[in-house]
């Protein structure tokens, strides 16, 4: 089983895909959008958590992507709801209008 | 040469996945992207044999969270927010980050593997399926005994975040 595919590769690929990731989060103003963006990133760590568990022949970074996944989507049911109650009592989706804990 | 060729596929579908969802104004739309980028990933992932992320980042990222996110995209009024301004002001800051990011990337390239210490006699890759029973097993081996811990608390987390979802989204408190 040999493996073409050095370890770099992939780990620029998950830089690439987290600065993605990173410019989506500051540059969307949709809350939507810019959950996702943080989607991005978690599967860009994932990846080089895979990654450097292949090259090391060990699943420590298969069991840690795992858990990852699992608080993605905790992550993800709290904040849709939460998006969901911003909706319901300011009816819009802006970052930059939802700003009562600027100082 | 066959891997490097599902290689460069993967990552195709990956970037242009993470590109679209980025920039496209609908959320539709960057939701259906955000798929095509998870698919990709799966194939990352099976490309190096972790079978058993690459049914969980089937099952659980696409099917679960991401129809989540359709849900959610389809309970709130968009067609509004499509058409406002899209993108924020702080543009230089997402910039600085980008060129961040790319200044890591440069470094990578030009160190190539020498960036990377290795303990000895883990050298050569190809993981898991080669020892003992497949992927799968040696990872319910492993999740059971030494993280057994986490794993419940795991469950836990997940308990909670099903109840505090549930409370934050009823109409009344």
């Amino acid at each position: 089983m040999t493996t073409a595919v050095p370890l770099s590769w992939y780990l620029i690929l998950s830089a690439i895909l987290f600065g993605l990731g990173v410019a989506g989060f500051v540059f969307r103003r949709n809350i939507i959008t810019v959950f996702m963006s943080i989607e991005l990133m978690l599967n860009a760590v994932n990846l080089s958590f895979v990654a450097f568990s292949y090259q090391l022949r060990q699943t420590d970074g298969h069991i840690y992507t795992f858990f990852v996944m699992v608080v993605a989507a905790a992550e993800a049911a709290v904040g849709l709801a939460i998006i969901l109650t911003v909706f319901k009592n300011r009816a819009t989706l802006e970052i930059d209008e939802v700003s009562d804990l600027k100082n | 040469m066959l891997d490097t060729i599902f290689f460069y596929l993967f990552a195709l579908l990956t970037l242009l996945g993470a590109v679209l969802t980025i920039t496209r104004r609908s959320a539709v739309h960057s939701a259906i992207s955000l798929i095509v980028s998870l698919v990709g990933v799966a194939g990352l992932f099976l490309l190096q044999r972790a079978e058993f992320l690459f049914a969980v980042q089937i099952v659980l990222y696409i099917g679960g969270i991401m129809l989540l996110f359709l849900f959610v995209i389809m309970l709130v009024n968009l067609d509004r927010a499509e058409r406002e301004r899209q993108f924020s002001k702080a543009w230089w800051l997402a910039l600085a980050c980008v060129v961040g990011v790319g200044a890591e990337i440069a470094y990578f390239l030009t160190k190539g593997p020498a960036a990377f210490q290795f303990p000895p006699g883990a050298a050569s890759p190809g993981v898991a399926s080669a020892a003992a029973g497949g992927n799968v097993e040696r990872l319910a081996d492993a999740l059971f005994s030494e993280y057994l811990l986490p794993f419940e608390m795991a469950s836990l987390l997940l308990l909670v975040a099903v109840v505090g979802s549930v409370i934050l989204a009823k109409k009344r408190i």
